[in-house]
């Protein structure tokens, strides 16, 4: 910490939102019946591709392995109904291209039945690697939005000696309120799944951050953690982007993540507060990740609030529950901050859609782009202390290394800048494009390579090939000559006789 | 005083000497710039430029003799990174660019005659005589040998497939530029 920061209580980065967090936070949670049918995609996670192990026609319960984890970063994909595999095939992605991915599509049995389930009893006398691999074999991932497989991210925590767990329960994005609903309704999952975490890390305490906008669920953490004195809730400014995981260290440890470092290598990891519920499930309950809880809110819907839903329901069969007030003019998946734009509602919802927003006319509207006028505005929101102007007038004029040489690869396309510029400049679509062409870019080399050496092999087996088929070819020559020369040996000698005979 | 200067001189000396002889007989024999040129090509040494291989390409490029657009499968980006590093300057706008390309078999009209498979340099071709051939597409650098000597035109050349890894926003459109 720099001595000024002694002076500032407050941090200097940041944005504030209106957060339209209610009414529909405070809506009960619903439970959403099930579905007549799901379409579970099989990529869900950072990571490998799930590979599917059922046919077509194969009856499955609910929480039975569909797909498992290929490679060491993956997840398995589990069925949310119970029901009759009636397809794997294409299925649109969430995905702002609107492209296609494939999923397994299960026709529901109505019947909701559950597998055996294997409860771990008294975990925390289990081994920490027993957790772990539960947790893994749940296919539990980062649910606040990153779906970074949980179970490596504990062996990374494990191995790096990490001693403080932070949990978060920032939520800072508006309009969003799914992490806020289980800690009002689920305090006690929340707790403990934050201690199996500590127990499967080895960490010592667990800080859980939560935004004082939430005073319900910061009421309801602390009765439920008040028996763990190694659980301390911390509440926090409301302050976007508080839910980002470097900005939520620095503000709770005043750590500061070096730029090329991981935050496990400083001592601190972080997890959401619903992947630590979803972790209570998996080892308490033995049950996978196949459901979550989803916020349903913007101005298109009748009645927003929060569903309990299986994973793998189209995002139009949400809709029909709540009601639409009008045809939706936009639909992201996320919050509006840093959410997905989506292209239509036949879209399944996924481990890390934490909410669903459809939005109309009204909020839709996008004021069209003005030129920078350099006021400086987005420099000061920038939480990782960016020039956002900068980067963008060197991505528009296509000078991405110009861009990068401002630290484009430490921006986390929070969207503060784009929401301060008086312009209404879209920089961090700049900033996405930018990222894009230079992975690409990075891609293209990787392939280069790759064909460069498969070129060289070529070549030298053709040489080799050629100079084999050369060195037969005199070594059958040789034969040839002495087979020839052996033959010609007695001739001469025969013709010497004959001659020696006239003679 | 006269000790320090004098040890200082002979330091200077010896040391100087020692770099004489290294930069001699240590010297590099080849034009460097050769090297990273090379490297710069897609190395599948398809001979389109006109040259033998990439080698003898780049040598062509060292010594100034060929233009930096020489490289058809390389593209816009090749021609752009050759640009730089020669130092010259380029109209870019004049390099035709399809963008990056793989070939692909129309597998109704292939005859399974292994004529592709052999001229491929990057074994990206797989099949058996008389079997239907395929192209794999990670291997591909886009070459088109094999185009020219198919003989019922059953291999042609297409953009290379964007999936949802490799898609990317695009620039956003904007009326100040």
């Amino acid at each position: 910490m720099g001595f000024l920061d002694r002076f500032l209580k407050a941090p200097s980065w940041g944005v504030h939102p209106e957060d339209h967090k209610r009414p529909a936070a405070d809506a009960p949670l619903r439970i959403f019946p099930t579905p007549e049918r799901v379409f579970m995609p099989l990529h869900q996670h950072v990571g490998g591709v799930a590979r599917p192990i059922v046919l077509v026609g194969q009856k499955v319960l609910k929480g039975e392995l569909i797909a498992e984890a290929q490679g060491n970063i993956s997840a398995p994909i589990h069925a949310p109904v119970s029901g009759t595999i009636a397809a794997v095939g294409d299925v649109t992605a969430p995905h702002p291209s609107g492209m296609p991915f494939k999923a397994i599509t299960i026709e529901s049995d109505g019947a909701n039945r559950w597998i055996d389930c294997e409860p771990l009893a008294d975990p925390f006398s289990a081994a920490p690697e027993e957790i772990t691999k539960r947790t893994a074999a749940a296919g539990v991932v980062g649910l606040g939005g990153a779906t970074f497989p949980a179970a490596p991210k504990f062996a990374l925590g494990k191995r790096l000696k990490v001693s403080t767990l932070i949990v978060n329960g920032g939520e800072c994005e508006p309009y969003l309120s799914s992490d806020d609903r289980i800690m009002r309704d689920y305090p006690e999952m929340v707790v403990d799944g934050a201690r199996l975490v500590m127990h499967a890390i080895g960490a010592s305490e667990a800080l859980v951050g939560i935004e004082e906008n939430k005073p319900e669920a910061i009421a309801a953490m602390r009765k439920a953690a008040a028996a763990f004195p190694e659980v301390k809730i911390r509440p926090l400014p409301a302050l976007y982007p508080m839910g980002s995981d470097r900005q939520l260290i620095k503000v709770l440890t005043g750590i500061e993540v070096p730029s090329d470092a991981r935050a496990a290598e400083t001592g601190v990891l972080v997890h959401n507060v619903s992947t630590c519920a979803a972790v209570h499930k998996a080892i308490r309950l033995g049950q996978p990740l196949v459901e979550r809880i989803i916020t349903i809110n913007g101005g298109a819907i009748a009645n927003p609030g929060n569903l309990y839903a299986p994973l793998g329901t189209m995002i139009g069969d949400l809709f029909t529950f709540v009601g639409l007030k009008e045809a939706p003019s936009r639909i992201i998946l996320g919050g509006p901050m840093m959410g997905t734009p989506l292209l239509h509602d036949r879209i399944p919802i996924v481990k890390g859609a934490s909410g669903i927003l459809a939005f109309n006319a009204a909020e839709a509207f996008v004021p069209e782009a003005g030129p920078c006028i350099r006021c400086g505005n987005c420099t000061k929101a920038c939480p990782m202390g960016l020039l956002p102007l900068e980067m963008a007038a060197r991505i528009r004029v296509g000078d991405l290394e110009g861009a990068e040489a401002f630290a484009l690869s430490d921006c986390i396309s929070c969207g503060c800048c784009a929401y301060v510029c008086p312009s209404h400049i879209p920089l961090v679509q700049y900033f996405s494009h930018a990222k894009g062409e230079l992975t690409a870019a990075e891609r293209t080399k990787l392939r280069t390579d790759a064909t460069k050496r498969l070129a060289e092999a070529k070549a030298a087996r053709v040489e080799r090939e050629n100079r084999e088929k050369a060195e037969a070819a005199a070594k059958r020559k040789a034969e040839r000559e002495a087979a020839k020369a052996a033959t010609a040996q007695p001739a001469s000698v025969a013709v010497e006789k004959t001659e020696g005979a006239s003679a | 005083m006269l000790m320090s200067v004098g040890s200082l001189a002979v330091m200077g000396l010896t040391l100087g000497s020692v770099l004489g002889v290294a930069s001699r007989y240590l010297a590099v024999e080849e034009n460097p710039i050769e090297a990273e040129l090379q490297a710069m090509l897609p190395g599948s040494q398809c001979g389109q430029c006109g040259y033998v291989g990439c080698a003898q390409a780049a040598a062509a490029l060292a010594k100034g003799e060929a233009p930096v657009t020489l490289c058809p499968p390389g593209g816009k980006a090749t021609v752009e990174a050759l640009a730089a590093k020669l130092g010259v300057k380029v109209d870019l706008s004049k390099v035709s660019d399809s963008g990056p390309q793989i070939a692909e078999v129309t597998e109704e009209i292939c005859i399974g005659c292994c004529r592709c498979m052999k001229v491929c340099p990057t074994d990206a071709i797989i099949g058996a005589a008389k079997q239907i051939h395929n192209v794999i597409r990670e291997a591909c650098t886009g070459c088109s040998s094999c185009v020219d000597v198919c003989p019922t035109e059953a291999l042609g050349m297409m953009p290379i497939p964007v999936t949802l890894q490799h898609w990317s926003w695009p620039k956003p459109a904007s009326a100040h530029h």
